[in-house]
């Protein structure tokens, strides 16, 4: 898999959170609680993991989605499954 | 002690004719056709190629944001965007317009859909076979459930004196302004957002309609397909979007000094025991609602002067809603002015019964009912006054109209409005 920098995943994820609930993808920040502070719901966050999955080729099984409570853990996942993959 | 009094408040509407109140209306009394040839690849696969789609696409209408929509069927949509036109209209506050606000708890919401959101629910399910199920949205449940129109509304406005969602296929939204009419009267809401909407031009919905014969198959001139009443009408054109009223009581309007369109006056609902999709030919299912309709409404039927029937230009089922007129009116039958604005807007199913209530009572206040397009040759069994070629002007003072919503399943649906003077 090519490199999967840090900037990518987030420029990435802000367009999908931008796409899906019109948050501005600049307010996407890496401190970002995405129900506290970005007040996605959890259906909302079930679209954006989706739509992760499908935009870095990741799997993110339902149990570890309840762990990716900031928008910095969804960077680590997809950089740790890169990593290995 | 008498009924409470309910009047109409706020207009909103996206149809075939365009994308508000005003546009539509314009279009009516231009007589304009809403019916166009669909811009689908591989139209010769279907017996009807034509419907009357939206004059204003949703994405376009500058009201809804793309991530909402995302989560809204296409029915859903065009709801919402009525719905915030009328509350506007009423003068009620919406997001940051100025306005008054309604307490929650008198505010209700009856949306109606008859067939509710296919274009979602097959949507996912094309992409469940080919993706999975874990691609599925979430939201599909909302966007494909019949009431997920009304919620939305109820959500936008926070409306939590009861959100309902009549079902009563083509008389669905009639139904609907009905039971507001009722909610203000039982006392349980001061006001009432009520309507209804439809968005199922899809291929299965043509082909289904397509296979019952139910529809007008003049591919070659669209525009002309919908013809209530004409010798050479042969079935109903497919429309969509969505009207919506504001019901309020007239003691919480007045207090508030707002704008009075008409009094809605009554509903009467009846069904007709007889055949799933085929009314009887005497009509009298629909009689009896007009029957029910005036009692409710506490009108005398020489006191209506106008009919805006339901007329969807299928060979028996117009014919038969005249009979039903002339059993529940008798000699004041013939002097009924009538027309059937399906010729132009096409027929919005559940949407139907709200958009010409909508029209019903823009032609009290303005006067001028709008004509039945199409109308060349009058079929040998009508001999009401049906109303072609040119707008008709309506006398001025007291003025009593009804308007006619049947839907599959035998249910009859008339409402009552008067002119406020």
């Amino acid at each position: 898999m090519a490199e999967v920098t840090t900037q990518t995943i987030l420029d990435g994820l802000g367009e999908i959170v931008e796409e899906i609930v019109g948050i501005p993808a600049a307010d996407v920040t890496p401190e970002k609680n995405f129900i506290d502070d970005l007040d996605i719901d959890s259906l909302s966050m079930v679209e954006i993991a989706v739509a992760a999955q499908d935009k870095f080729g990741v799997e993110i099984p339902d149990d570890e989605l309840k762990n990716l409570r900031t928008v910095q853990d969804v960077v680590n996942y997809v950089q740790n499954l890169a990593a290995k993959a | 002690m008498g009924k409470t009094r309910v009047v109409v408040t706020g207009l909103g509407a996206s149809t075939p004719l365009g994308g508000d109140v005003a546009s539509t209306w314009d279009a009516l009394l231009a007589g304009k056709s809403g019916s166009r040839t669909l811009p689908w690849d591989d139209l010769d696969r279907l017996p009807v190629q034509f419907a009357a789609q939206a004059a204003v696409e949703p994405a376009d209408s500058g009201v809804l944001a793309k991530p909402r929509m995302r989560r809204m069927d296409r029915c859903q949509q065009f709801a919402l965007i009525a719905a915030i036109e009328a509350m506007k209209d009423a003068g009620y506050a919406h997001g940051d317009t100025e306005g008054l606000t309604v307490d929650p708890d008198r505010l209700g919401v009856v949306v109606s859909s008859g067939i509710g959101g296919l274009h979602s629910a097959l949507n996912s399910y094309d992409v469940f076979r080919e993706k999975g199920w874990n691609r599925v949205s979430p939201f599909t449940v909302p966007m494909l459930m019949p009431n997920g129109s009304a919620a939305y509304v109820g959500l936008e406005f926070n409306a939590t004196a009861g959100i309902h969602a009549l079902v009563s296929a083509c008389s669905s939204s009639a139904e609907a302004i009905g039971y507001g009419i009722d909610m203000i009267r039982a006392g349980r809401a001061d006001v009432v957002i009520a309507g209804g909407t439809e968005a199922c031009i899809h291929p299965l919905q043509m082909a289904s309609f397509g296979a019952m014969r139910a529809m007008s198959t003049r591919n070659e001139a669209p525009e002309l397909a919908s013809r209530p009443y004409d010798k050479a009408r042969d079935g109903f054109v497919l429309g969509e979007g969505s009207a919506v009223l504001i019901l309020e009581s007239e003691e919480h309007a007045r207090a508030r000094g707002a704008k009075i369109y008409a009094i809605a006056s009554g509903v009467g609902y009846s069904a007709d025991g007889h055949d799933m999709v085929q009314p009887p030919e005497d009509g009298r299912g629909a009689a009896k609602a007009m029957q029910r309709c005036l009692a409710d409404s506490g009108l005398e039927p020489d006191q209506i002067v106008h009919i805006n029937a339901h007329g969807t230009s299928t060979p028996q089922g117009d014919v038969a809603e005249l009979q039903g007129i002339k059993k529940a009116f008798g000699d004041h039958a013939y002097r009924l002015s009538i027309t059937a604005t399906k010729s132009m807007t096409g027929h919005l199913l559940g949407g139907a019964g709200a958009l010409e209530s909508l029209i019903t009572v823009l032609s009290l206040r303005e006067g001028v009912i709008p004509a039945t397009v199409n109308l060349e040759n009058l079929d040998d069994q009508v001999d009401l006054d049906i109303i072609s070629g040119e707008p008709r002007k309506l006398p001025e003072g007291p003025a009593a109209a009804l308007n006619n919503s049947f839907g599959f399943g035998g249910h009859n649906v008339t409402l009552a409005f008067e002119r406020a003077l």
